[in-house]
């Protein structure tokens, strides 16, 4: 086999193994959600279908596909059936750049291992304006226009709040590939950059909530106002789409927490900080990854149980008259405590 | 071959071809599937929780979004200038300290200064 010809076959079988195992987090993330609300609110949730209600998911996504797929008169169809594609696939391919494993016998665990990383992920995450707004301009109505404007308003605020939120994490590094920020947080628990930049994390795991229309920033479906917001006009599979969307970037988001502030596939215990030798270890790399990714996701679930939604009025005072000066301090603090440390 | 830079975003189109056909597969596979109701005008309207639709969606909105979107332009413009900067900054500080830090220094300075700016005219007021 050429070089050339493995590289295709691997990077193939590394897209197609990726994209399944998201798929399947999201359809269990659903069920997740579905269970820990209904724990929180002393109610049961779904737990007919199958054992403890596990083949839930695959009788959701069965209903989704056999309900009629209506296309309202009133709607601009090319827009209408654009917007649920483009809620999706920005979920898909923020994907590429983040490392879920060290290695597997030679290949690396990283679709793509970009050097500009991160500036990868900043501008596929910022497409996901895209889907909210055609759904909202497509569906030529009030309520899901509403929905849309003030998603785009919402999202371009906090990704000014999030690019600004992880600068001091690639001046401690030096790098803006994964790998590296990865390399770098191995070799102890203090080397993880929670701790070494906590007000990054803080500020960007906020805007994360916001980027991924999460409660407390989930104004662009705040169902009391805007009956659903912009999928509103939504039936069958592409209804379906938003909110796989919704799950798929939220997954997409704790992979990146995980990767920038969490170690991403490393444990400074029992030798796994090390790129794996062997499959075990290799194995072993990808199962601590997924446990994180896990773990930061059942976070977002609860947090959104939890807490009440902002008003529109704070929200965007808070992202622009708190985040945006916190986030310009924090860079000019980290560069002071860097040169002072010599 | 392979070792080009460009190659390394073979596998992202890959993806890309990936995800275009299993979204595609299943927007197909529910038109295909799915019943065809009658469709009565009232289906054919615009959801307003039951009430008939009393105007045409999507007309007036507020102004203050547009200068929330113009905002967004200069300010990540600006940060994604500050790029570049962080990841040679500390290779920097060994030998030219000054000019790395006394430049982002006046960077950030006059960022702030049109940060100001924009909060005494008040566009980040958003009740007004």
């Amino acid at each position: 086999m050429t070089p050339t010809l493995e590289f295709f076959l691997f990077s193939a079988l590394k897209v197609v193994a990726a994209a399944s195992v998201l798929m399947a987090m999201v359809a269990y993330t659903v069920l997740a959600e579905r269970r820990i609300s209904a724990f929180v609110q002393d109610r049961i949730g779904p737990n007919r279908v199958g054992p403890a209600g596990l083949f839930q998911p695959l009788a959701d996504a069965i209903k989704a596909f056999l309900k009629e797929d209506f296309v309202p008169g009133h709607v601009r169809k090319f827009f209408f059936w654009l917007a649920p594609v483009l809620v999706m696939l920005p979920g898909l391919l923020s994907l590429a750049v983040i490392p879920f494993g060290s290695r597997l016998g030679s290949q690396p665990m990283v679709i793509a291992d970009l050097n500009v990383g991160i500036l990868y992920t900043f501008g596929i995450v910022s497409l996901g304006v895209y889907g909210i707004v055609l759904a909202g301009y497509g569906s030529n109505s009030k309520y899901p226009f509403l929905g849309g404007v003030r998603s785009s308003a919402q999202m371009i605020s906090y990704e000014v709040a999030m690019a600004l939120s992880t600068i001091p994490v690639f001046m401690i590094v030096g790098d803006l590939n994964l790998s590296r920020v990865i390399g770098h947080q191995a070799g102890g628990w203090s080397h993880w950059m929670v701790f070494q930049a906590p007000l990054s994390f803080i500020l960007f795991i906020a805007a994360a909530f916001a980027e991924t229309n999460r409660l407390p920033f989930d104004l662009p479906e705040a169902e009391n106002e805007l009956v659903a917001g912009h999928n509103t006009e939504y039936s069958s599979i592409k209804f379906a789409l938003f909110f796989m969307g919704e799950y798929s970037s939220m997954i997409a988001m704790s992979a990146m927490t995980v990767t920038l502030f969490f170690g991403g596939w490393t444990l400074p215990v029992f030798g796994l900080d090390q790129p794996a030798a062997t499959w075990a270890a290799g194995i072993a790399h990808i199962a601590v990854f997924l446990s994180k990714v896990a773990l930061m996701v059942c976070l977002m679930i609860y947090v959104r149980w939890m807490w009440p939604r902002f008003r529109y009025d704070q929200l965007m005072d808070l992202g622009w008259r708190r985040f945006v000066p916190l986030g310009l301090a924090n860079i000019l603090a980290t560069a002071l405590v860097l040169w002072a440390r010599g | 071959m392979v070792e080009q830079q460009i190659w390394q975003y073979a596998p992202v189109l890959i993806l890309l071809l990936v995800a275009l056909g299993l979204i595609g597969g299943m927007l197909a596979a529910s038109a295909a599937l799915g019943p065809r109701g009658r469709r009565p005008p009232i289906k054919d309207s615009a959801y307003e929780c039951g009430m008939l639709p009393v105007q045409p969606g999507g007309g007036r909105f507020a102004v203050k979004f547009h200068r929330v979107a113009m905002l967004f332009i200069l300010f990540d413009i600006a940060v994604v200038f500050l790029y570049p900067w962080a990841v040679v900054y500390r290779e920097m500080l060994a030998g030219q300290a000054p000019a790395v830090l006394g430049g982002v220094l006046v960077f950030v300075g006059v960022l702030l200064v049109g940060y100001l700016h924009a909060v005494r005219k008040g566009a980040f007021d958003w009740r007004g």
